[in-house]
């Protein structure tokens, strides 16, 4: 009985906490007994980490999609080389490599963007908002109205959230944008396709920084939605966050 | 109830592991060798380190969605299950991503780099790839439809002892 009160005052603090308002933290110790005071309060520090670690979790993650989304976008080299020489005048041409002569990263582009907003956009409400019953509510709301716009199975959301699907964008975008990036580096002796990197070496070298930017991001957010699942596990009206 | 919810996560499983295993033997018997302005030009799945991979992740769905139908429902096993049916989904789905973005080179080229689509020269082979890749997606889609279902018989329970 008392196990049970103690773990729904610690979740009420992690939201809270999550959102920034310190009011409920002095209703809790106030109900129990004073030789349960000291695992009330280490409760309380416990579980005041995981509310700390989901926002840092959060931050991390939209800042690793973006700067990887960011990188790639504006990733771009040019080289200019004789190509042929007509007489005595040389002729020159310029060869140019942008993210977007390549399909895969402009997905790769587009998948990080996508979960880099919507990191931001979570941050920014459950910050904003510091009821926390409004605040799930809203991010509900919000999860809803996308997974529908977006045609995927409405109801799916309520029972996978949008995190989870958005989490898996980002894995098949960066699964893909390395597999073209394996091919730029090695080519392929067989198909007759060249390796592109030791001509544009730098725009190979950021490249790689983007992908591995957005595999970060990819486990940051399987950690995220890990935690979020663990803390929401007895209120499952809450889906998702 | 409880012994056909089992069944039916059982057909699921079985579906996924039907497909992945199809999809990584098509991928495997891909082989075709053409002689190309008198060149000769082999093409294999081997020779793509993205088709490997898929090979390998397709194998490990397999694998993992035969042993899965094992696990009891409602053991503390059943929760581990869950999560690692997302990380699988999430492996099947990189898988058929990095194959579909080396497929889509070797259908349409990319001219700024250089590269010629070698699908006209190699065309039974390219189809065959195209049929791994729909046995990918199919096997994908499935294990989705069957994670649906879990999270479904699982999530009942949760929500009516609350």
């Amino acid at each position: 009985m008392l196990e049970s009160s103690s773990r729904l005052t610690v979740t009420d603090l992690s939201m809270d906490l999550e959102h920034g308002s310190k009011t409920k933290l002095s209703a809790a110790p106030a109900a129990a007994t004073p030789a349960c005071k000291c695992s009330n309060r280490l409760l309380q520090l416990g579980d005041r980490l995981v509310a700390v670690q989901l926002v840092v979790l959060r931050t991390a993650a939209a800042l690793t999609t973006v700067v990887a989304a960011a990188v790639m976008a504006l990733n771009t080299q040019s080289y200019t080389a004789v190509v042929a020489i007509i007489g005595t005048k040389p002729l020159m041409q310029t060869f140019t490599a942008k993210f977007r002569y390549t399909p895969a990263f402009v997905y790769f582009v587009i998948a990080n963007a996508i979960a880099g907003t919507y990191n931001l956009l979570v941050l920014i409400i459950r910050r904003l908002i510091l009821q926390r019953r409004t605040a799930s509510l809203v991010v509900h709301m919000l999860d809803m109205v996308i997974l529908s716009c977006s045609l995927i199975i409405s109801f799916s959301s309520l029972l996978l959230s949008l995190a989870q699907v958005i989490m898996a964008l980002l894995a098949t975008g960066a699964a893909t944008a390395a597999s073209m990036a394996e091919l730029g580096k090695k080519g392929n002796l067989h198909a007759r396709w060249n390796p592109i990197c030791d001509k544009f070496g730098s725009f190979c070298s950021r490249g790689g920084i983007a992908i591995v930017s957005s595999f970060i991001g990819v486990a940051l957010m399987l950690a995220l939605n890990l935690l979020s699942a663990a803390a929401n596990a007895h209120r499952p009206n809450v889906v998702g966050q | 109830m409880a012994k056909l919810s089992r069944l039916i996560t059982a057909v699921l499983r079985l579906a996924v592991a039907g497909a992945a295993a199809a999809a990584a033997i098509i991928m495997v018997t891909s082989h075709e060798t053409t002689s190309f302005f008198g060149i000769e030009m082999e093409a294999k799945y081997s020779y793509t380190p993205s088709f490997i991979f898929f090979v390998v992740a397709f194998a490990v769905g397999f694998a993992y969605s035969l042993l899965v139908i094992l696990v009891r429902p409602g053991s503390t096993a059943s929760r581990l299950v869950l999560l690692s049916d997302v990380v699988v989904g999430m492996l099947l789905a990189g898988a058929v991503a990095a194959t579909g973005a080396i497929a889509d080179v070797g259908k349409n080229g990319n001219e700024h780099a250089g590269w010629l689509p070698i699908c006209p020269q190699v065309r039974a082979y390219c189809v065959h790839v195209e049929g791994a890749l729909i046995a990918g997606f199919v096997s994908l889609l499935i294990h989705f439809l069957s994670i649906m279902y879990s999270l479904h018989a699982v999530a009942e329970p949760l929500c009516c002892s609350h």
